[in-house]
Formats: structure tokens, sequence, C-alpha cells
């Protein structure tokens, strides 16, 4: 195992007895991996993809952006026309946040369908959710930043949701805002702040794979391994080259949206300059917020709105200690399966009202759904684990693929792979 | 194990193809993220500066700010062309005639900026009547060429051409 690993050369030797990076290297490639993830396991990798290319472009962004309510909007049309290639890598930093949240609302519903939050991994999901909640911090406050009419109304809507917390709630939004409304000392902090917090994502990042190399991989059939065992391949090259397989083809659609439909995911009226006298007609958040916003706007109450909607997160957080089954994947829990694509339904469907006009049916629709989410996390999920009855659940891995076939059959074999 | 040496095979033939496909990818995603820090389009759309000269007299000088640095355009006595012209070019550390650094001999256009480390020297300074740099003691002829000190070429003459009899456009 990669802990007794001497390298060969002597400098090699010489290096890692005083800085184990060789040690470590080694540790990530030979780490064994359940040798049956499917694809829905790839996203890990392609969110690291993701997070490194939004703080690549986004530091060249930070080039040429001047973040000033008079000149902030003028720098970005100047990226756009004059900076050489500046158009493609605002378009790039735009989408990519689209697809950075696209890849990670795939990541987390993979967790929550293989129980991969589960006990022993329940740090990894926290340390995901912090992820998750410093994303939509960090998205929403980039979004600020081009200071449109969305930028400024977006963030004049958010920052007043603080406004909701009875007695000290004015005072916090004044203090969010430093001043009496959104305006520059609010866009030179959101900047400030945008630029920081990709940074401790990344460092939440090395803790949740960290965490992930204590317990390894969860897989499809949710049983617990030995590593390294025939259930097992070391991550490279096996895992590396479908990673990258599965990059390259999320890259095709990412490519897609930047060279095809740039503005497709976005709002036309953040190509109108910030004004603080008018609102635009319908206002709404980015795709990737619609469901907290739809949540937010079911609630016939300001305070209760905002609580529910950030309960809605939070709940996540606790999902360990909801689901009491003796089985983690849900692949072996067939009435609790027809609950997980109910919610997915209903996440979807949240969104989509969460794009519409708040009113008559899209609005009932919003109210059924909130109510659904949270009787999902509240009541099915720990109702439904204590008392369902599973499937059978494998003993290893091989076994399901290799029927009743004898283990000692397994290990004579000699057929050649290539 | 009839032929025990190395053919290539399919498989390295898909090796190299990727890895060069590969390779392609990398470089044409690298170049935007370099070339975005080259000047854009709005700094080149600056790139030439026009400069009424009539209201300068003989042995005066003027400073104009072009592509961010200055540019000095004196109209030179006939004494300091005389100098300038007179000047053996092996007495100079980067020989260069007088002739064909002003193309009309009484006006000299030159980039401001010493060759050591890039300060702006003073002019009608220095032991040879024309710019001495502070920074570093550099002395500069009535030509702008360097005559002593640590700089190690003449200040650079600009592209630049006689719209009319007074006015100059630079770049």
């Amino acid at each position: 195992m990669s802990e007794n690993y001497v390298p060969n050369s002597k400098f090699g030797k010489w290096f890692n007895d005083r800085l184990p990076l060789l040690t470590l290297s080694k540790h990530l490639t030979d780490y064994p991996t359940p040798k049956n993830l499917n694809y829905w396991w790839t996203f890990g990798g392609i969110l690291t993809f993701c997070l490194i290319s939004q703080i690549i472009t986004g530091i060249v962004l930070g080039m040429h952006y001047v973040a000033h309510a008079d000149m902030a909007f003028s720098s970005i049309e100047h990226i756009m026309r004059d900076v050489n290639y500046g158009w493609l890598i605002r378009y790039i930093h735009s989408n990519g946040a689209s697809m950075f949240f696209l890849a990670v609302y795939i990541h987390i519903f993979r967790s929550l369908f293989y129980g991969s939050y589960r006990s022993p991994r329940e740090i990894i999901w926290i340390l995901g959710m912090l992820i998750y909640l410093l994303m939509m911090a960090t998205a929403f406050m980039g979004y600020v930043l081009p200071w449109g009419q969305m930028s400024f109304w977006g963030a004049t809507v958010i920052t007043n949701l603080f406004s909701a917390i009875p007695l000290v709630g004015e005072s916090i939004v004044t203090w969010l805002w430093g001043g009496y409304s959104v305006d520059n000392p609010t866009l030179t902090r959101f900047f400030s702040l945008h630029y920081l917090f990709p940074f401790l994502i990344l460092g939440l990042v090395v803790l949740h794979i960290w965490a992930l190399h204590v317990p390894g991989n969860n897989n499809p059939i949710g049983i617990d391994i030995k590593k390294p065992s025939k259930d097992t391949v070391p991550f490279h090259p096996y895992i590396t080259i479908k990673d990258l397989f599965a990059l390259l083809i999320f890259m095709i659609v990412f490519s897609g949206f930047i060279f095809f439909a740039p503005n497709i995911l976005g709002h036309s009226d953040n190509y109108i300059e910030a004004n603080p006298l008018v609102t635009p007609k319908h206002i709404v958040p980015e795709w990737y917020l619609l469901p907290f916003y739809a949540i937010l706007r079911a609630v016939p109450d300001k305070l209760g709105g905002v609580v529910l909607m950030l309960g809605s997160i939070f709940i996540l957080m606790a999902l360990p200690w909801l689901d009491s089954s003796k089985v983690r994947s849900t692949v072996f829990r067939p009435l609790y399966k027809k609950f997980f694509w109910l919610l997915v339904i209903d996440v979807l469907a949240l969104g989509y009202v969460g794009a519409m006009p708040a009113e008559g049916l899209y609005l009932l629709i919003a109210r059924v759904g909130t109510i659904y989410y949270f009787a999902h996390f509240l009541v099915v999920l720990p109702v439904l684990s204590r008392i369902e009855k599973t499937e059978p659940v494998p003993l290893s891995i091989s076994e399901p693929v290799l029927g009743g076939m004898p283990k000692f059959e397994m290990a004579k074999s000699d057929r050649k792979d290539v | 194990m009839d032929k025990p040496e190395k053919k290539s095979n399919r498989r390295d033939f898909i090796f190299t193809a990727s890895y060069t496909v590969g390779a392609i990818g990398v470089g044409a995603t690298i170049w935007p993220l370099i070339d975005q820090m080259n000047p854009d389009s709005s700094v080149k759309a600056l790139a030439s500066t026009e400069v009424d000269i009539s209201q300068i007299q003989p042995g005066k000088s003027v400073t104009v700010l072009w592509r961010g640095k200055p540019v000095f355009i004196k109209r030179r006595t006939q004494n300091e062309i005389d100098e300038a012209q007179a000047v053996s070019l092996d007495v100079l550390p980067h020989p260069e005639k007088d002739q064909d650094r002003a193309k009309n001999p009484e006006w000299l256009v030159m980039l401001g900026i010493c060759t050591h480390l890039g300060c702006v020297p003073l002019s009608d300074k220095g032991e040879y009547n024309g710019w001495f740099c502070p920074c570093h003691g550099s002395h500069y002829d009535t030509s702008g060429r360097i005559r002593k000190g640590p700089a190690p070429t003449n200040m650079e003459i600009p592209k630049y051409s006689f719209v009319d009899d007074n006015t100059i456009k630079i770049g």
C-alpha cells in the first residue's frame, strides 16, 4: 500500500522523506475504487474541472473588470468587445457557473439515490452541502458584478431576505449594503467576496476528497467492500480514463452553450445597465436557484418564506440521520425508489414554477411542491426507511456479475484483457 | 512469439492520435488565456497621436504622451544639428548617423525613455548638451545617442511622419 511507498530514484526518496508528495500521488493513483462505479460517479471529477475552470477564467476576468458602480457595466462590454478573446472567457465563466450547478445537482442526486450520505460518509456529505451553500453565495455575488438590471434587482431582493429577521433585520440589510440601498459599496464588497469564496470552496473540496478517501467510494449496490480486493480497481488508469471520457462528453455540452447559445441561460434584462428607479417587469434568479425561489414565494408570509427556503437547504444536512434504512442503495428499496423519483420531479416542478409568475395554478403547484419537498425528508424517508422490506443485497460486487461461480475459479482466471 | 521485435500496432496509433488531439486542444485552450493579456482593441485604437508643432521655437522641445510613454519633439538649432552630424561613428557605443535619426534635421522626434531601465532623461543636461538620465547617469548627445553611462543603446526613434508643415503624426 501507498503508506509504505518508497520512490525508486535517490532524489525521489530524499525529497519524499522531507515532503511525502510522492506518497500522496501514489495514494491517489493506487486508491482502490469499487469496480462497479457507473457514469453517475464521474461528476466528482467533472466538478473539480468546473471549479478550476471558473477560478482560472475568473482570475482572467478580474484583470479587466472594474468593480465600480459607474464603470462595471461598461467594463463588461469592454471585455466582450475589446479584450482579446474576452467574449470567450466571459462566456466560459458565465455558462461555467450553470454547468457547475448542473453537475453539482447530478452529483447530489447521485448521493441521494445510492445513499452516499449514509454512515460512514456523513462528514463528506456535510462538507459537500457547505460547498453547495458557498457555491450559491458565490454565484449570486458573481451575478451582481455585471451591474445590469437583473444584477441590481437580484441583489436587492436577495439581500432584502435578511430584513425578514425580527428586530435586527433592517440593520443587517444596511450593514450588508454599506448604505441605504444596493450601491457602489455593495458592489465592491461583493467583488471582493466573489474572488475569495472560490478559494474557500477549493479548500473544502480538498477536505471533501480527504474525507472520501478514508472510507473509500460508495458504489451502486451500496455495500461495504474490502479494499483492495477483487471488488476494486486502482483509481489510475481505470477511473481516470473513465472520468476523462465523461468529462469530454460534458465539455461538448458545455461548448455547445458557449459557442451556440451563450446567453440562453441568462436574462436579456441584464444587458440593461442597473437603474435604481425601475424594476424589471419580471424578475427571476438564475435557473439553478429557481426551486428555492419557488419555495420562498409559495409561503404567504415574509419570515415564513425565508425560513422555509433556508430550511429546504439545511434539511439536507440532517439527511444521514433522517434515513435509518439498513440498506444504502435505493436499488434495493423498491418503494423508496418511487418516492425518490417523485422528489426529482418535485424539484424540477418547483424549478419550473419558480420561473413563472407567482399566481394561480403556478402558485398552487409551488405550494404542493413545497409541502412534498419537506414531507419527503421529514415523513416519507424516516418512516419508509424503518418499515420498508428491502430486497436482498449481494455480499460482494463480484457476486451479482458472476452468479454462483465459486470464488477460486475467479482467482485462477488467466483471461487476457488486452 | 514469431516476431519478438515490437511492432507498432493499432493501439499505438490510437494513443499517438489521442495525445496529439489532446495537446492541440490544450494549446487552443491556453492561447486565449495568454492572449487576453496582450494590448486589447481599445489600447490599439489609441496607437497614434497627432501633434501641432507650429508653436515650438528653435532650441525648445515639447514632450507628448504616446502609448503611455513620453515622446520628445525637439526643434534643434543649427549648432546642435552641426554638433550631432559632426560626431564620428567610431566614438559612439551604438553607431547611428544623425541623418538616419532625424529625417528633417531640424526636428528630432524620439521616445523620451532611457534605454537603461526606463526613466525619463532631463533635456539640455549632461556632458554632450543633449539629455542626461538622473537615475543612473547616462549621457545622450543632441541626437539622443548614448555617449557615456550604463544605457546600452540610443534612445528609440518611433514611427512618425509629417502630416503637413505644422503637424507630426506619431505612430
